[in-house]
């Protein structure tokens, strides 16, 4: 049966959206592969995963795979890829989706090298065209875009964070428990120790709002100003350019661009930064972007849909009442 | 640990700065034009070897890259850097199929002796973040993808590295040999020296077919994404702000 495989990706327990976005996706191509085509969401932790099928099932898991291991507290690539690859050869998937998130973008690449087959990375789009798979994915730091068509069985596909909004698909999962042909606690690559960022904040690549700030800050503690109006929109995470995080100012992990993070939030607010195309390459596709900057020709402005031309330390704090304001008379 | 070897993969692309065209066959990139160099991440692989070497005081850095004969001058690069040699997998073209580069690159890898083998985390032209833990599987080797700290030289045979998340940070440790592919970060990539560019046109740069292997994907069209329409400035100053407040409530509809 051509069913296709979603891997729903966890931290802690806890499905991420990528997780939603990756069984959506699957849910999609299952609908147009037809014929009855069943969506099967892995899912992996310490232990309680079948806890996570009825979040699954909303999203259109037909049967949540379970693994459940000590070893798998933490992302373990090698007993993942081992399971993942298994569970395909066994199952005789059209197709296996990921997120290419950081733990996506390892393992996809993973078990498609352990299947001898291509890997679709990273793509924006895709759609059933007769007997292949064809997908969208960005090259040149998004300035083209290429069309791909993956002939092989599986397809293994991995969706860019964001591309797919989780949509309802409600049914109620069979549960399964999925095997561990290698054993999670003799893996090679183990994880000495989890550091966790800002424990609450809003990843870059989820929060609906990103505000970031560029070298018109001028130092470390003006961003302050940023996260006010991160605060103040209550929705949105910090971001940065590569000039600050070059100075120290923000860590490299806010970094936004060519060489940083690929982020397409609802809103993007660019504070004192002057859009060089390497910025310009991790958040062009954001849906409305708001520049500030006192330089009316940074070329920020030439992509903003809505231009202030003003100093940041003037404009950012009347922004920041503003937007309280705004969301307090909802 | 004494010696240590480190192999370093590395792709040709274009400077990213450029205008992109699409060629005439609808499906590639016009090169006519373009300036090459070596991939970004893939410098900053360079110079963590480079840097590994010679805190360890002995060892060889050997790079690496898939492609047809232009590549010899990304290699030639590498070379000036520091790097000790240099081979070419020729073949026609750099496959789009992230497999075919990893069975070549792995084919080659296989009995060369490393100790690290190192990547770039993306290629910035096909940002697949595949060749690499691609080719660690084929070569049954640890691996770590996107270390933004990586130490080999503390403890013998132990590789110890930091790798971002989303949100958080992992620090790991396995064995060598392993695979590691750069995030960045990690190092600045040194610009070659006068002595460095003489030393490497005389460094070894050895050229052997690429055994890519059977291909599963292939590019039907290359587009340029629409244009985005923006460019409008609503104002001058706090002034500006109750007008910026207005259009994100009733037109972008985010607030
Ligand atoms: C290989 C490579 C990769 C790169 N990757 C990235 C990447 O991933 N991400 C990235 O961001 N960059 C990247 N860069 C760097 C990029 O080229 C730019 O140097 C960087 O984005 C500039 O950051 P900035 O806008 O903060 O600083 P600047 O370019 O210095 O701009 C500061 C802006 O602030 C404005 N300003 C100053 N004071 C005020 C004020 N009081 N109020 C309002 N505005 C003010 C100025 O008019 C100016 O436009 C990369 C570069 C290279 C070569
Ligand atoms: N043609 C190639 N030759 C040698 N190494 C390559 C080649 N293509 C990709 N790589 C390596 O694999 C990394 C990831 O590439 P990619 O999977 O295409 O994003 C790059 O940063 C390089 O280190």
């Amino acid at each position: 049966m051509p069913n296709i495989l979603a891997f729903a990706e966890t931290r802690g327990g806890e499905l991420r959206k990528v997780a939603l976005e990756a069984v959506t996706a699957a849910r999609t191509l299952a609908n147009a592969v037809g014929g009855g085509a069943e969506v099967h969401a892995m899912v992996a932790g310490a232990s309680g995963m079948a806890q996570r099928a009825e979040r699954l099932g909303q999203h259109g898991a037909d049967v949540v795979v379970t693994l459940e291991h000590a070893g798998l507290a933490f992302y373990n690539p090698e007993a993942l890829a081992a399971a993942v690859a298994a569970r395909i050869t066994a199952g005789g998937y059209r197709a296996a989706l990921f997120s290419a998130s950081a733990q996506g973008r390892d393992l996809a690449p993973r078990v498609a090298a352990r299947l001898g087959v291509a890997i679709a990375s990273d793509v924006t789009g895709f759609e059933l065209a007769g007997d292949a798979i064809v997908v969208r994915h960005p090259v040149n730091t998004g300035k083209v875009v290429a069309t791909v068509s993956l002939t092989g069985t599986p397809a293994i596909i991995s969706v860019r964070p964001s591309a797919v909004t989780p949509a309802v698909a409600a049914r109620t999962p069979r549960v399964e428990a999925g095997a561990l042909p290698a054993d999670p606690a003799v893996s090679r690559v183990k994880v000495t120790e989890m550091v966790q960022g800002n424990t609450g904040a809003l990843d870059l690549g989820e929060a609906p709002v990103i505000v970031s700030g560029g070298r018109g800050l001028r130092a470390p503690e003006n961003f302050k100003l940023v996260e006010e109006l991160a605060a103040a929109f209550g929705n949105a995470a910090v971001g940065a350019t590569r000039a600050v995080t070059d100075e120290g100012w923000r860590p490299h992990s806010d970094q936004i661009g060519q060489t940083g993070r690929l982020v397409s939030p609802e809103l993007y607010v660019a504070l004192g930064i002057s859009g060089a195309i390497q910025h310009l390459a991790g958040m062009r596709t954001s849906r409305t972007i708001v520049a500030v900057n006192k330089d009316k020709e940074a070329p920020i402005f030439k992509i903003a849909d809505y231009g202030i031309v003003g100093d940041v330390f003037e404009v950012v704090p009347a922004l920041i009442q503003a937007v309280k304001a705004a969301r307090q008379a909802h | 640990m004494d010696a240590v070897r480190i192999a370093v993969g590395i792709k040709r692309v274009p400077d990213m700065e450029a205008r992109f065209k699409i060629g005439a066959d609808g499906k590639s990139v016009d090169e006519a034009g373009l300036k090459f160099d070596i991939a970004d991440f893939d410098s900053y692989a360079v110079e963590v070897a480079l840097q590994i070497t010679e805190k360890q005081g002995a060892g060889e850095v050997v790079v690496i890259s898939v492609g047809p004969d232009v590549v010899q001058e990304t290699l030639r690069k590498a070379l000036s850097m520091g790097a000790a040699r240099a081979v070419q997998l020729q073949c026609p073209a750099v496959p789009f199929d992230g497999l075919s580069i990893a069975r070549a690159l792995a084919a080659e890898l296989k009995d060369g002796g490393f100790d690290l083998i190192l990547f770039g985390k993306m290629a910035i032209d096909s940002a697949n973040h595949s060749v690499g833990p691609m080719t660690a599987e084929l070569l049954g080797l640890p691996c770590v993808t996107a270390a933004s700290k990586l130490d080999v030289t503390s403890k013998p045979g132990v590789g110890t590295a930091r790798r971002e998340l989303e949100g958080a940070a992992e620090l790991l440790e396995f064995p060598l040999p392993a695979v590691v592919t750069i995030d960045e970060g990690i190092a600045r990539p040194r610009y070659p020296s006068l002595k460095g560019i003489m030393a490497a046109k005389k460094k070894p740069l050895d050229v052997k077919p690429a055994q890519l292997g059977a291909v599963h994907l292939s590019v039907t069209a290359m587009a340029l994404p629409p244009e985005r329409s923006g460019g409008r400035i609503i104002g001058e100053g706090a002034a500006a702000v109750p007008e910026l407040i207005r259009l994100l409530q009733t037109e972008a509809k985010v607030l």
